[in-house]
């Protein structure tokens, strides 16, 4: 089966005035219809950026997509031009942005801005798109959304302004829905909500989910693959419960010691990560996460290791195996 | 527990903020009851946890225990003096025992200034140390807070978020206080870097016997770093508890919703929990429902709930709740 998506050695870069930001560096996944893939990683490790480049939301200058392909349906987004990226972008890819507040136009009603793209993708009149948009506010848990039609983004609390967001991407029935951070500006109650809205409507319409966050907790309960990024390289991937029950990459590792948990009492100190990670106009030659890593070999400072199978799913980019602790 | 051991007493403390209209003659049409009524001991040596969502009024608690915001009613004794009584010299004489580390790292720090400047502030507000001693004082806490003491003329732009808030924990540690409020302090930093600011908290209070109040959102860590937890809903305590039990027997609703709504980093377990999905958003603090505040977003609410304010009780063990279910 091909997949529904396939990024291939993406890489993409920011030329600034203090130099080139190496930003994502070679990454590649893929995603089948209905899958909800979880990217994770800190700030600064390339995880929004390598979705806004499989967007192309990238802005050319300073940044520039220098290598890879982007493969949906058959199709390599890198080589549409703007007009037929166009009718991919919200059409066939929707995204929810992390700020509900910046990403609304606030002198707008938010009717119009979610027919907005009923009548441009959809070609609807005037008339169907209003119904369609009172269903889709409806269907994302807006009360009495017949009225609220006509309300600006300031009069929506956070959380349901990240609903009005989800109903916006969900108007044209998208195969993928690509949500950046979407709850980290909410409390964790309406977190919750969020999250149960956006399992039961991809459950129901049978989309594909790519969730980026930094919260191992939230992927946790809704990803059935994962990537862990860092320094714009992937270094684990695998099934959910691969990564959570038997984490191999020493970032990953050290990542998810450093959590303390909800469910657990605990007297011991947190594990920490030493240092900070590594300053993406200058990265190491080596393995990025080398210099904060207590597994590293002689190796590691030298040679960055290539992705390689642990497991039937389950793939480390690390010279070192964490399960004996010796080079592999 | 016996009244030396409470550095901190907390008695029916409310701040409102006044809501006016008009430009010349400003008439007060409302106000924001940002905190309604709170009543609470912090022990010597502990370190009490303030959990609530956004806007439930935690960090103006905060604020109004160290008399940053003047009280509009109730009382703060600290170690034995009510603070809302004193004036002058002799508040300022005493905000020497009580500081306060903020959230933004990038915010709270003046851009002009050097480290050395910044972190001594306290000192020559409180005329504490100057000349070389003030120097070398200024190095002994950049080493307290593991940075390198040579960075002593540098600015905060050099800093990373981590380090920032390291160099707020020094300027809060320059009077030698006793007590300390902790406002988000790691909310505005990486997971790897969290850690190291957490353990460098409990460090620093095993070495120093310092008093905290960790005003937080994320639970699981305040279940790591606190000794009892408080929990706030629109400017009232609900529950409060010593931490284990508090997340193992959770006896409001709200507290129970609350801690069913955080993930927990392991598929399995969070395939088997049931979430407790609270509707709606927080009522206004304007405005706040009657009866009990919570009775709005509340599953099993009942009749009385909407009519009469439960009573904030000891239920055994020092496990107080505010709760007509319990």
């Amino acid at each position: 089966m091909t997949p529904l998506l396939e990024v291939r050695d993406l890489a993409t870069r920011f030329h600034t005035l203090d130099g080139t930001v190496y930003a994502v560096n070679g990454i590649s996944y893929t995603l089948e219809e209905g899958q909800t893939l979880g990217i994770v990683g800190e700030s600064g490790c390339g995880k929004s950026v390598s979705v806004l480049s499989v967007m192309r939301l990238i802005p050319e200058p300073p940044g520039k997509i220098v290598a890879g392909q982007v493969i949906y349906r058959g199709q390599d987004l890198l080589t549409l031009d703007e007009a037929q990226m166009r009718q991919i972008r919200g059409k066939e890819i929707a995204m929810v942005f992390q700020d509900p507040m910046t990403s609304l136009n606030p002198v707008l009603t938010i009717g119009r801005q979610i027919s907005e793209a009923l009548i441009a993708h959809m070609g609807m009149s005037q008339e169907q798109a209003r119904a369609r948009t009172v269903e889709l506010l409806e269907m994302v848990g807006i009360p009495q959304a017949a009225d609220r039609y006509r309300d600006y983004p300031h009069q929506f609390s956070g959380g349901m302004r990240q609903r009005v967001m989800i109903a916006m991407a969900l108007s044209c029935m998208p195969s993928i829905l690509i949500a950046d951070e979407p709850t980290t500006a909410l409390d964790v109650t309406i977190q919750a909500q969020i999250i149960d809205l956006v399992k039961a409507l991809r459950d129901r319409l049978g989309m594909a989910v790519i969730w980026i966050t930094h919260d191992l907790g939230i992927i946790a309960g809704l990803a059935e693959k994962v990537i862990v990024m860092y320094a714009g390289f992937i270094v684990e991937r695998g099934e959910v419960d691969d990564i959570y029950d038997d984490p191999r990459h020493p970032y990953t590792l050290a990542l998810l010691k450093s959590l303390p948990r909800v469910d657990r009492s605990s007297q011991e100190r947190l594990a920490t990560i030493p240092g900070l990670p590594p300053d993406l106009l200058d990265l190491p030659p080596g393995c990025p996460f080398a210099p904060r890593c207590i597994y590293r070999v002689e190796r590691c400072l030298q040679e960055n290791p290539q992705l390689k199978p642990v497991g039937l799913h389950h793939e480390i980019a690390c010279w070192v195996d964490v399960t004996t602790g010796r080079e592999q | 527990m016996s009244d030396d051991q409470v550095l901190v007493r907390v008695q029916g403390l409310k701040k409102h903020f006044p809501i006016t209209r008009g430009i010349i003659i400003q008439r007060q049409v409302g106000a924001v009851r940002a905190v309604d009524g709170i009543t609470f001991d912090i022990y010597r040596q502990e370190t009490l946890g303030l959990v609530g969502e956004s806007g439930c009024g935690k960090t103006t608690a905060g604020r109004t225990i160290l008399q940053l915001y003047r009280p509009t009613a109730g009382r703060v004794i600290f170690d034995g003096t009510d603070l809302t009584s004193l004036k002058g010299n002799a508040m300022r004489h005493m905000r020497q025992r009580m500081q306060m580390i903020f959230q933004d790292p990038y915010a709270s720090l003046n851009p002009r200034m050097t480290i050395s400047r910044i972190i001594s502030e306290p000192l020559r507000v409180h005329k504490l140390a100057s000349g070389p001693e003030q120097v070398e004082r200024v190095q002994e806490l950049l080493r307290l807070v593991r940075l390198n003491p040579r960075f002593i003329n540098r600015y905060p732009h050099e800093f990373s978020g981590g380090q920032r808030q390291r160099i707020g924990i020094a300027r809060a540690l320059a009077s030698n206080p006793d007590f300390i409020v902790c406002d988000e302090p790691i909310s505005a930093l990486d997971v790897s870097i969290q850690a190291q600011v957490v353990n460098l908290l409990e460090d620093l209070q095993d070495q120093l016997g310092l008093t905290y109040l960790f005003i937080a959102h994320d639970l699981s860590m305040v279940r790591h770093i606190c000794d009892r937890v408080a929990v706030m809903y629109l400017g009232l305590i609900v529950e409060l508890a010593a931490k284990d039990e508090l997340y193992d027997h959770p006896l409001h609703p709200y507290t129970q919703a609350l801690l069913s709504a955080v993930p927990v980093p392991d598929p399995k377990v969070e395939r088997k929990r049931r979430r407790i999905i609270l509707e709606g958003d927080v009522p206004s603090p304007v405005n706040p429902p009657s009866g009990c505040r919570f009775h709005t977003r509340c599953a099993r609410a009942q009749e009385l709930c909407s009519q009469q304010e439960p009573a904030w009780r000891d239920v055994g063990g020092g496990h107080f709740v505010a709760c007509h279910l319990v």
